[in-house]
């Protein structure tokens, strides 16, 4: 029979980094270590361990990664649960890639870019973010403004401070909600910082991060002049098929998984307000 | 070319048939009710108007495996027992569950196939048995379904007094009606369309004859903001009842169930109506029963439409009207939408 797209394929993972007391990023090959498929920046895939559960999770690695695939995971329920208790060389179901992904070849080229995260929020932008330093020359200036709760929740930190800072044309732009010692970088809320840095509305804003850091930080850019049309998210609803057909991921006509999960504003704002 | 049989031949119809392939028919339960049964000799076809379970269940069953896999340690093991279907009949579904299996077509074809609807889809020969009597709660006509002379399907069929007549629409139904080529003889034409005249005058006086749904493509946003959700709502149960007999509604969950001896990854029907349909880590967008009712009503008549070319996601057959606890129904939603558009 032709293959059925609810069947996983195997993948075993490589590596497991503790980025956050409460998030890892997982290394995941095919069971001949080699990449399991192709992706664009912004696409989803399927995890599973049978018996425990499966789960729609953002693919966080660049597709201009031959190797492999990365995905950041915060532990919140059984089956991140059990995902964060696992050791490499655990191997896993793996179905996708699944949904729209940026316009990395489209809207965004040639663009200058500001990517807005808020703690796990980053996961989902680090694909983009990394695939655009890796075309750097498709790109104009890219601004990364990501906060967290604490310091120690800044995911990804490493590759911010030794890669991402290093990239030419790049700012990065770093806050935390409270005051911490050993931080001498901004402290408040990714909003806020938005409208303080008053950005130029010449550039692209892409937004990932709690609804609530989300509805704020379009207030803001929205103050500043920024148009809707012009900025980007990447939205959050219940799955279960990944294709369309299961009825969960409804935003009024639209799947999330199918049609999304990536939006622009002005697209969202044509739907229901219902996420 | 309708062909036509003495009603008292039609089960040596069915076993011809049965003898070429396997045959579903309406035939009543203990219980009383009707209810799709594979045809074994004299096994009576029901007369009653439509089955309790709609007919969805022969491509998209309550319950469908999907995989199954063995853990052990680090290593998992995946087992795809996906099987092909056999060539089967079902004989005698009325026209609007027949016409819901180009509502889920729309849904289970489109791109990526779900394959296991598709080689049941594939599979199936379906003869749509017109209605002769009616009842209060049918409303298939304000989805342009002909019950009393079916458009769809691969033959249709009618029962009279005492004579049976079947008409083959596809390649199908010609092989289905070659099989009892001995019993059936040519003819018929003209007791057909007087039955059928017979059919539409008591379908043109049925309490719900007139009712007809709204294009609302354009009043999405419109439609979602009505104040009346929160009234039309206001006493149901989130049963799910009106999702379970629903021959369009189409949505599952996806689970594993861990036997001890392997691990068997199913689907099941699930339903929009429910508190944790959409419940995720962060909450849910659906909070309480007025937005779990909207998503569903609204999916039926305006998001589904919208997607595909103006088709709406319900049939007319009536089961949600006959089984809703609270006796609230989509009618009722057609309904108040109207007054609203």
């Amino acid at each position: 029979m032709v293959r059925e797209e609810l069947i996983p394929q195997l993948g075993v993972v490589i590596d497991i980094r503790q980025d956050t007391p409460d998030v890892k990023t997982f290394r995941v090959v095919g069971l001949d270590g080699k990449k399991l498929f192709e992706h664009i920046p912004g696409q989803c895939a399927m995890l599973s361990i049978p018996g425990i559960g499966e789960g729609m999770f953002s693919i966080t690695s660049s597709p201009t990664n031959t190797e492999y695939m990365e995905f950041s995971i915060k532990k919140c329920g059984c089956l991140t649960s059990w995902l964060h208790a696992m050791d490499v060389g655990q191997e896993i179901c793996v179905r996708g890639p699944y949904g729209n992904g940026f316009p990395v070849e489209g809207f965004f080229k040639g663009k200058d870019l500001l990517f807005i995260a808020g703690g796990i929020g980053l996961a989902p932008l680090r694909s983009v973010i990394n695939y655009c330093r890796d075309n750097r020359e498709n790109y104009g200036q890219i601004n990364v403004l990501y906060g967290s709760r604490s310091k120690d929740d800044l995911v990804d930190y490493q590759e911010i401070l030794n890669e991402w800072m290093d990239c030419p044309n790049t700012n990065i732009y770093l806050t935390i909600d409270r005051e911490q010692e050993g931080w001498d970088g901004h402290v408040g809320f990714v909003p806020n910082y938005v409208t303080e840095l008053n950005f130029p509305t010449t550039l692209v804003p892409i937004i990932c991060g709690p609804p609530i850091m989300i509805h704020f930080t379009l207030e803001g850019l929205k103050k500043l002049g920024f148009k809707e049309e012009q900025v980007w998210t990447t939205m959050e609803m219940r799955m279960k098929c990944g294709i369309g057909k299961c009825g969960r991921c409804n935003i009024g006509n639209q799947y999330v998984c199918k049609d999304g999960p990536v939006f622009s504003f002005d697209q969202l704002n044509k739907l229901p307000p219902e996420y | 070319m309708i062909y036509q049989a003495a009603l008292a031949d039609l089960d040596q119809i069915l076993s011809l048939i049965n003898g070429a392939e396997k045959v579903y028919i309406p035939a009543e339960t203990a219980q009383g009710e009707a209810n799709f049964t594979e045809y074994k000799p004299g096994l009576k076809l029901s007369t009653k108007l439509n089955t309790l379970r709609s007919a969805k269940d022969f491509f998209f069953p309550q319950i469908q495996p999907l995989a199954k896999f063995r853990r052990e340690g680090k290593k998992i093991e995946i087992i795809d027992h996906r099987k092909e279907s056999e060539d089967f009949v079902i004989f005698g579904a009325r026209a609007c569950d027949v016409r819901s299996f180009k509502v889920l077509d729309n849904v289970f074809l489109a791109d990526p196939v779900d394959t296991n609807y598709q080689t049941r889809r594939e599979h199936a020969t379906v003869v749509t048995l017109a209605c002769t009597r009616p009842a209060e709660t049918c409303f298939c006509g304000s989805f342009d379904i002909d019950a009393a002379k079916p458009a769809d399907g691969d033959a249709r069929a009618w029962i009279t007094g005492d004579s049976f007549y079947i008409e083959p629409l596809t390649e199908k139904g010609e092989k289905l009606v070659g099989y009892a080529k001995d019993v059936l003889k040519e003819g018929g034409e003209d007791k057909v369309e007087e039955q059928v005249e017979k059919t539409r005058t008591i379908l043109a006086k049925l309490p719900l004859a007139e009712l007809k749904p709204v294009d609302n493509r354009e009043k999405e946003l419109e439609l979602f903001n009505s104040p009346k959700w929160a009234e039309l709502s206001s006493h149901c149960l989130g049963c799910g009842a009106c999702t379970f007999v629903c021959p369009t509604c189409q949505c599952f969950d996806i689970n594993d169930f861990d036997s001890g001896h392997g691990i068997e990854r199913y689907r099941c029907w699930d339903s929009c109506m429910y508190n944790d349909f959409t419940l995720m880590a962060a909450g849910t967008p659906r909070l309480t029963q007025k937005e779990r009712f909207r998503q569903r009503f609204m999916h039926k008549l305006v998001y589904y439409p919208i997607k595909n070319d103006g088709m709406y996601s319900c049939v007319g057959c009536g089961r949600c009207l006959k089984k809703c606890p609270i006796q609230m129904n989509i009618v009722k939603v057609m309904k108040t939408l109207e007054e609203d558009a």
